[in-house]
């Protein structure tokens, strides 16, 4: 708790979580639909195409301080899901609340960690935080600026690196960036889109344990998307499973019930580990298989 | 053991030999282009000497002794048709700063401006597109014409014939901006415009560098070719060489366009790579 405690909330951003349920996040009934190309233009080139939906009808609610894992076979809208929460793509049909206010698009009260870390190449470590904390609080004396950004970057474990560029830091370190440049702004919600997918087996180990240390440390909700069961079994209260696109719908939700803090190595020796691996495995299993079987026909 | 022993010392030994100096790639190219260099002068000394060549072809040493001067005592002013290269050099090279510094000026604003709005940049792709290809000398007339001047045409040449790829390649990096950089300032909540000077012209720096290398490299063509009817400069060397006939000055004078482009262009090489930060060169 301690290393998040520079507090800004200076418009009440902590303030009514519960008017309507305990949820933070509510997800109600959203549907997402690609628009096709249907105009003059694209009829006379003969490239129209039809309305893509992708996801249908998906509600979900995240209660606060919680860490929901979304898993699915690929193409099953994950993505854009997180993008509708983070608001850089429009919701269709339903509603998303975040405490209980409908989401209008992009804003500093929600965290994003990106799968290709969207790092500014031409800034330093250093400069990649601060140009997100200069951006959401522009009003912060330069003192308790340098204080936030040297706070990050010891929590994420890169001192020492804060003067390089990007292209001088493994794919591990530069996602260690992308989280503290995500939790600089002290968002309510972390929204993570794959953050380990680009790296290799063993950093991206070592990067799970780190992210699960962190998430000990602060206890921000959290929305990460991904691929891998163990993955989502280390970091998850709870797990979503949703099934194969177009019109991805929820599947299941799966608690986790492992106490915290947890261990990679010592996980699989809690009872029901197994049985949820197996559960997750068998769900996967068949979304994917139906998703090759329909790409073959 | 007695398997890897016998490898071991195998590559240490080549590791040995690739040490010896005559075996770096470097030296080896330096070594090859010093051969073929004493090769061609030879060839052009003994081949001009014979005759072989065009009548009146001076042969290498009476063209190294004529550059050898000409560096020597390249500042004298004896008027307009005896001026020492030096005072020409700078006369071209500062009609070349202005025209281009000119052209910079208004194409990487205008680019910036064009490459931000989708429908500006497929608006305004005809103009240049259409404008690009044609040749700086087809502007010499109009610019006569208008300027009723020798250095204003010039510069003016120069500024529209090296516009044209400053202008394209900073309104295509400013829009092919990578779209994560732009979500990450969406998701800042980053103003419009602070998106737009922290982030787009950061990120399209590359795109705008080789655009203005490519001008420099234009704008050096150019001036030599509008000179040789302008009246000083480098290009009227050429031509006032050339009214002389006397071809090892003409010679000399090559040389040093293409040695003061190298120049140039080497300057703009490090420019790039020193604003790219681990992107493609």
């Amino acid at each position: 708790m301690s290393i998040a405690s520079v507090n800004y909330s200076s418009n009440g951003t902590v303030s009514s979580e519960s008017e309507f349920s305990s949820a933070q996040l509510s997800i109600r009934n959203v549907t997402k639909v690609f628009a096709g190309k249907r105009d003059l233009f694209s009829k006379l080139s003969g490239k129209t195409s039809r309305d893509f939906i992708a996801i249908e009808d998906i509600s979900l609610d995240i209660e606060p301080n919680t860490f929901v894992s979304i898993i699915g076979p690929s193409g099953c809208g994950k993505s854009t899901l997180l993008n509708m929460v983070a608001g850089l793509s429009d919701v269709t049909r339903g509603e998303i609340l975040l405490n209980g206010l409908p989401i209008q698009g992009p804003g500093p009260d929600r965290g994003m960690v990106f799968q290709n870390y969207a790092l500014m190449p031409w800034m330093t470590v250093e400069e990649n935080i601060r140009f997100a904390v200069e951006t959401v609080y522009p009003n912060l004396s330069p003192k308790q600026r340098t204080r936030n950004i040297k706070e990050q970057i010891q929590l994420v474990g890169l001192e020492g690196a804060e003067k390089k560029h990007p292209h001088e830091l493994s794919g591990g370190m530069r996602q260690r960036v992308g989280i503290a440049r995500a939790l600089a702004i002290n968002p309510q919600i972390l929204l993570m889109d794959e953050p380990f997918g680009a790296l290799d087996a063993l950093t991206r180990g070592f990067l799970q344990s780190e992210v699960e240390r962190i998430w000990e440390q602060q206890r921000k909700t959290v929305i990460m998307i991904t691929h891998s069961i163990e993955e989502a079994l280390l970091l998850s209260d709870r797990i979503v499973m949703m099934t194969r696109g177009p019109a991805a719908r929820v599947d299941e939700i799966l608690e986790v019930p492992f106490p915290r803090p947890r261990n990679r190595e010592t996980i699989d020796q809690h009872p029901a580990y197994h049985d949820l691996k197996a559960e997750m495995e068998r769900h996967l299993f068949r979304e994917t298989r139906a998703v090759e079987e329909s790409r073959i026909r | 053991m007695a398997v890897s022993q016998p490898t071991l010392n195998k590559t240490s030994t080549k590791i040995s030999n690739s040490n010896a100096p005559w075996l770096n790639e470097n030296i080896q190219a330096l070594g090859l282009f010093l051969i073929s260099l004493l090769l061609f002068l030879l060839f052009w000394e003994i081949g001009a000497n014979l005759k072989l060549f065009a009548k009146g072809m001076p042969n290498a040493s009476t063209t190294l002794k004529e550059l050898w001067w000409w560096s020597t005592h390249p500042f004298f002013d004896n008027g307009p048709n005896d001026l020492g290269i030096g005072w020409n050099l700078l006369i071209s090279l500062r009609r070349v700063t202005i025209g281009y510094f000119l052209a910079s000026i208004i194409a990487v604003p205008l680019g910036i401006l064009i490459g931000i709005s989708p429908i500006a940049y497929r608006a305004f792709n005809p103009y240049v597109q259409l404008l690009k290809p044609v040749s700086p000398l087809a502007w010499l007339p109009l610019g006569l014409y208008i300027f009723r001047d020798s250095e204003q045409t010039g510069i003016f040449i120069i500024l529209i014939s090296s516009i044209w790829p400053t202008l394209i390649n900073t309104a295509f990096g400013v829009a092919n901006v990578n779209p994560e950089y732009l979500d990450v300032s969406k998701t800042l909540g980053a103003s419009r415009l602070r998106t737009i000077f922290k982030v787009i012209i950061p990120a399209a720096l590359p795109n705008i560098v080789s655009g203005l290398r490519i001008s420099m490299g234009i704008s050096w063509l150019v001036i030599v070719a509008a000179e040789m009817l302008l009246g000083t400069g480098l290009g009227y060397f050429i031509w006032n060489e050339w009214n002389n006939l006397y071809i090892p000055n003409i010679l000399v004078a090559i040389f040093i366009i293409g040695l003061v482009g190298l120049i140039l262009d080497n300057i703009f090489g490090a420019l790039e790579k020193f604003v790219a930060f681990g992107r493609k060169a």
